[in-house]
């Protein structure tokens, strides 16, 4: 059998929550956080960064979490789905998306939330071009995009001031 | 019996049911659930097209004695994955048919491991030819299937094609061209099982139809009804990929349960779900047609081919409607339609969205437009001459029932697309030097919803209800959930039909998950039938279940809502329980001959007119659709927004199947497995879609519903090709019309 | 996920030095790998062969970008979103910019970078052909020290580099010479976004007077690797620009390219496709 790694332990935080984990170092995060940790909302699509429906937040940088080795989590502060609401209050994202009919299947909708959330954080505003470049990453195939926009259009009007 | 208020969730845009666990990422699919001492399984592949087995090797550096092995010869019962005919085989024995036809089955509880394993099992074939077109199956250069390679033909027939082209003043001939479109769900095909000889089978999985998995492995295992159950776990799209494939991985992940006494979980990852499961039936379509010299239709000859892969499958029933939608929503006195499904050693291919429609709409609608530019009128004045009405026939013989009206919906679509005056403003535009060129176009189509003919008396689908004494309703159905909101329809339906009110529907309304063990067969989740059909059997057992509350004086009609609960607690109370079933019946004035396929080919058909406005860089060949308006009349829309989801993501679909989603095919094998090289559509690819209702409530339909799901799929690419056309004075044959593609007829045109 | 992960490592060097050191060590028994964004891909198709990884990721050493009177030097582990962020970066080197904005989506962009894209020498990368128009150069650096290289020729053939076994691109040099330049940037990609290049075209020209006084042109995605369109150039410097000149220009520049087909475009196409692009730069200059 061929030899190698040992499992490593990377210590970050997870949803605010401190977090030991003890991975390959070549492990996908994406895996790491769905079967060490139990986080399963973040889902794997095509395993090569192209769908984005493994985007989670690293330090507040969207990133697909099915391209990041276990070892870059070290210090690390992460976000996923199960991180976005804020215990039994949604999202305004999230409200939108109910709202609005922005999740069909729901597979990819994790990730577009994530995608979405890190948008406004940038753009509070955004211009439509911003909002279909922010969101170019995450491929839906049950909607056509629309009412995922229409969906994050309503956010920015709903969405909480920034402190 | 009366509703004790007028429909106050019909028409509604009601949230979906399952919607705050899809936002939160709380909902479950199957690769989302583990078991303890769990195995993962894989699939060793043919790397062949075709050929003998005559040899597997397991190479050296793995522990093979901690794998479970499953070949063949592990198969109970038999090795046939069952859909219509039993050509296709669980596991390849002796011979396989196609690349990545499943020889092998490995299980182990380290999944890394398991991959280590799958690559040092060698599968030593003798080739034998192989065929990968449908030219080569027709011309039986080989044959592989059967006695010469076809799956099912068909002969539809009205008036005498023959006689009145002779008559004909102007005859216009085309070839018409599709590709193969893969499904492309985001989640890839998984499933999780259970088996001993003891329990029998129980899988846990990804799919659309619960029903035709458990009858696919009651066959392999041998098992009777009870031992078999079938759960379908959240699923994330479908599409029709999802309709006959569950059925072979559910047997793969079964098989491997049986033989090692665990929980076996089987998840494809991309690569291998795009490699080796159903994409849609390559097509080829040739029209020869017969009209006056004003256009009006005399003579239909139209040569309808489908690929249908290795093995049978769907293939005879993916052709059956591609056939019955070949001639359009027009009327012509005289058509003949010749179709066949033919054999290649390419994975079989299934149902996708459309189910055969898109491939003859295709080729149709870009014909009506060449046959218009030949008589000397408009796209839309040729339409006008001979769009069917109420009362007409159909090319397979069915007298138009519904009060459609093409006109009313063309004009409807054009209007809000500014077709004319874009048509003649991108005209005298394009005339200039600019490097970009402006197109509009349009397709009017039909699709039949529901299954074909004496299909739904066939499937003989059941829908059942029961009360809680808490006045919960549970709603039994085995339709599934995949996004295009069977819960929350259903949930709309029973809450209308039994006066729940509408902000009691989250607890008092619960769509039962689809269990074989727990809710009744209602037919697949296929065909745009889950509304029409299956809601009307929801709609049927609600008011079943009234009636038995009224009937037994628990409520008088015209009852409040808040008094719904308590008469169901006093019924139990008195009865035992409370429950309904409902049990689909073929209307009586539907008639449908088998053999001559004439008829009533199907109950009810939505109608539509999308317009596509495009540009197209002359330098770089690149379309790009600019704006899309989606007209349809399908009955009473019950959920708005839900009704506009399945249009636009729709819409977005055939746009992938318009102009990037190419497959690129290599010896039968499918090559760019990729989702960096199989390319469907991103945000910035989707142009603004509006979409129109037109609404005339369908009487057999619940709350006057039609089917949807599968319209948008049939006009959208024929309405992009036509825009093309209009831009470019390109003549579109084939699609996907890539870059590449169109940069080659550009060169012809202008060398 | 098709690699055995226990058979890979990935270790994280204290800091430069000790990836120096390392790789001086034990020749060809260590890559480097960076965001992943490539590496990763292949991780989990089954076909990154190598076992052995120093991870560079979050060596500051890598980072950060200098601005200077004649230069600006970006840290070989810059992010294209960083790119993107950089005033100066996006005012004067727009080709890089876009290029940027154009690699993948933003989860790529934070975590793809301009070393790793370089050293991964893809023919499809974005960038090349941007760094190649801003005669960027590399600042290479091992145990035996630092030398510089100009990025033009530094790729020798498909996937092979001039960059020795302990060697580790630290920084890239663009000189701020092109704000007066007309500049074009233009990827014809497989869709709008996310997409995977077929043609990548980067030009910038001098004009005095409808006369050419200098022009760079480089390709990406149309020979094993990215092309300095050096004859093309060669021909146009100098010159009036006229429909003559164009089509004389477009003539040697479809000898000076190697398009294939492949799985996502024909050499036809490509080349046609290059030659319509330098139509479009040209036409961009005479206006």
């Amino acid at each position: 059998m061929p030899e190698g790694a040992r499992k490593i332990r990377v210590t970050c935080e997870v949803n605010g929550k401190p977090a030991a984990l003890d991975a390959y170092p070549m492990a996908r995060l994406l895996d790491v956080l769905r079967e060490e940790l139990g986080l399963t909302g973040t889902k794997e699509g095509c395993g090569e960064g192209e769908c984005g429906a493994c985007a989670v937040e690293i330090d507040g940088a969207l990133v697909n979490s099915c391209l990041v080795p276990a070892v870059h989590a070290e210090g690390a502060k992460i976000r996923t789905i199960e991180g976005v609401a804020r215990g039994d209050r949604l999202d305004a994202v999230q409200q939108a998306f109910l709202a609005h009919g922005g999740a069909q299947c729901g597979i990819c909708t994790p990730g577009m939330i994530l995608a979405a959330t890190n948008l406004l954080a940038r753009h509070p505003e955004p211009t439509d071009a911003e909002i279909r470049e922010g969101l170019a990453g995450n491929l839906c195939r049950c909607t056509g995009y629309v009412k995922i926009f229409e969906s994050v259009v309503a956010a920015c009007r709903e969405a909480e001031p920034q402190p | 019996m009366t509703m004790p208020a007028n429909s106050r969730l019909i028409g509604k845009s009601v949230q979906r049911k399952e919607g705050r666990e899809k936002v939160t990422g709380s909902a479950r699919y199957v690769d989302d659930l583990t078991f303890p001492d769990m195995l993962h399984g894989a699939t060793v592949r043919s790397t062949v097209l075709r050929g003998r087995i005559i040899g597997i090797h397991f190479g050296d550096g793995i522990p093979w004695n901690e794998f479970t092995i499953v070949t063949a010869r592990d198969i109970p019962d038999k090795n046939c994955v069952a859909l219509i005919i039993e050509d296709q085989p669980c596991l390849a024995d002796g011979v396989v048919n196609h690349p990545e036809e499943a020889v092998l089955l490995l299980a182990h509880p380290d999944k890394y491991l398991l991959e280590e394993a799958r690559r040092a099992v060698r599968i030593e074939i003798e080739p034998l030819p192989a065929i990968f077109t449908i030219e080569d199956s027709l011309a039986k250069k080989e044959i592989i299937w059967g006695e010469d390679n076809i799956f099912k033909s068909f002969l539809v027939e009205k008036g005498d094609a023959d006689a009145a082209m002779a008559t004909a003043e102007i005859i216009v001939e085309g070839e018409y061209e599709t590709g193969a479109q893969e499904q492309l769900y985001i989640e890839p095909q998984g499933m999780i099982a259970r088996a001993s000889a003891a329990e029998g089978v129980t899988v846990w999985g990804s799919l659309q139809c619960p029903y035709y998995v458990h009858k696919a492995l009651k066959g392999i295992f041998c098992l009777p009804s009870e031992r078999v159950r079938v759960v379908q776990t959240e699923t994330g799209g479908g599409f029709g990929g999802k309709e006959e494939y569950p059925s072979m991985l559910a047997a793969h992940a079964a098989l491997l349960a049986l033989k090692s006494g665990k929980t076996v979980k089987m998840i494809y990852d991309r690569a291998e779900d795009m490699a080796a499961t159903t994409k849609r039936h390559p097509s080829r379509t040739r029209h020869r047609t017969g009209v006056t010299r004003e256009g009006k239709l005399i003579a239909m000859e139209i040569d309808f081919t489908i690929d249908g892969g290795a093995y049978e499958t769907l293939s005879p029933v993916v052709l059956s409607r591609g056939t019955i939608h070949a001639a359009g929503p027009y009327l012509c006195p005289n058509v003949r339609v010749r179709s066949r499904a033919v054999a290649t050693n390419t994975p079989p291919h299934g149902a996708f969205r459309g189910f055969g429609a898109p491939q003859s709409v295709f080729a149709l609608e870009r014909h009506m437009d060449r046959i218009a530019e030949a008589v000397g009128i408009t796209p839309d004045e040729l339409r006008r001459r001979n769009f069917i009405h109420q009362g007409e026939t159909l090319a397979v013989s069915q007298v138009v029932r519904e009060k459609v009206d093409m006109e009313k919906l063309m004009a409807r679509a054009f209007e809000l697309s500014d077709y004319h005056a874009k048509r003649e403003r991108f005209r005298s535009e394009n005339a200039g030097s600019g490097a970009i060129k402006r197109g509009i176009g349009f397709a009017a189509f039909l699709h039949g919803a529901g299954f074909t003919g004496s299909g739904e008396e066939y499937l003989a689908s059941e829908a059942a209800m029961e009360a809680t004494p808490e006045g919960r309703v549970r709603v039994l159905a085995g339709s599934t959930e995949m996004g295009q909101g069977t819960n929350t329809i259903f949930t709309q339906i029973a809450a209308d039909a039994l006066g729940i009110a509408p902000d009691q529907i989250d607890d008092q309304i619960e769509i039962v998950r689809p269990d074989t063990a727990h809710v009744p067969n209602s037919g697949p989740t296929v065909a745009s039938r889950t509304t029409m059909i299956v809601g009307k059997l929801v709609e049927s057992a609600a008011k079943m279940i009234q009636q038995s509350l009224i009937e037994s004086g628990m409520l008088k009609p015209g009852y409040r809502a808040e008094e719904f609960a308590s008469a169901c607690a006093s019924y139990i109370a008195k009865f035992g329980s409370l429950k309904s079933f409902a049990k689909y019946e073929q209307p009586k004035d539907l008639h449908w001959d088998d053999d001559k396929y004439q008829g009533d080919a199907y109950g009810a058909y939505g109608w539509a007119v999308y317009v596509a406005e495009v540009s197209v860089d002359m330098r770089t060949a690149e379309v790009r659709v600019e704006d899309f308006v989606a007209v349809q009349e399908v009955g009473t829309i019950i959920n708005p927004v839900l009704a506009a989801g399945q249009v636009e993501g729709g819409v977005a679909q055939g746009i992938g199947l318009a102009l990037y989603e190419n497959v690129v095919w290599q010896q039968g094998r499918m090559i760019n497995g990729q989702m960096t090289n199989y390319i469907m559509p991103t945000s910035m690819d989707v142009p603004p879609i509006r979409v129109w209702f037109e609404e005339v409530p369908y009487e057999r339909g619940p709350a006057g519903a039609k089917g949807i799901g599968e319209l948008p799929l049939d006009g959208t690419a024929p309405a992009i090709a036509n825009a093309i056309a209009h831009a470019t004075g390109i003549d579109i044959r084939r699609i996907p019309v890539t870059p590449e593609v169109l940069a080659e007829m550009m060169e012809t045109v202008h060398a | 996920m098709r690699s055995y992960l226990p058979a890979y490592e990935l270790a994280a060097p204290r800091d430069l030095a000790d990836v120096l050191d390392r790789i001086a060590r034990e020749p060809g028994a260590w890559k480097l790998f960076a965001g992943g964004t490539d590496l990763m891909v292949l991780l989990e198709a089954g076909k990154l062969a190598h076992k052995n990884f120093l991870s560079i990721w979050k060596l500051p050493e890598l980072r950060g970008i200098e601005i200077a009177t004649d230069h600006v030097t970006i840290g070989a582990l810059t992010t294209y979103t960083d790119v993107r962020r950089n005033g100066t970066l996006a005012g004067e080197f727009p080709l890089l910019a876009r290029a940027a904005a154009e690699t993948g989506s933003i989860a790529t962009q934070n975590r793809g970078t301009l070393g790793g894209n370089i050293a991964n020498a893809s023919p499809a990368a974005d960038s090349p052909p941007a760094l190649l128009v801003y005669d960027a150069e590399l600042e290479i650096v091992s145990t035996r020290g630092t030398r510089w290289s100009r990025y033009d020729g530094f790729h020798s053939g498909y996937k092979k580099m001039d960059l020795r076994y302990d060697e580790l691109i630290r920084r890239i040099r663009l000189p701020r010479a092109r704000q007066a330049w007309k500049q074009y940037y233009r990827k014809v990609g497989t869709r709008r976004a996310q997409a995977i290049s077929k043609v990548c075209f980067a030009g910038a020209a001098q004009v005095d007077a409808g006369r050419v006084s200098d022009v760079r042109l480089a390709l990406g995605s149309v020979a094993p690797t990215v092309v300095r369109a050096r004859e093309t150039e060669k021909l146009l410097r100098g010159e009036r620009l006229s429909p003559s000149v164009l089509r004389a220009a477009q003539e040697v520049l479809a000898h000076e390219i190697g398009p294939i087909d492949d799985m996502r475009s024909t050499a036809r196409y490509r080349r046609r496709v290059s030659q319509n692009l330098l139509a479009e730069f040209i036409e961009m200059l005479s206006q």
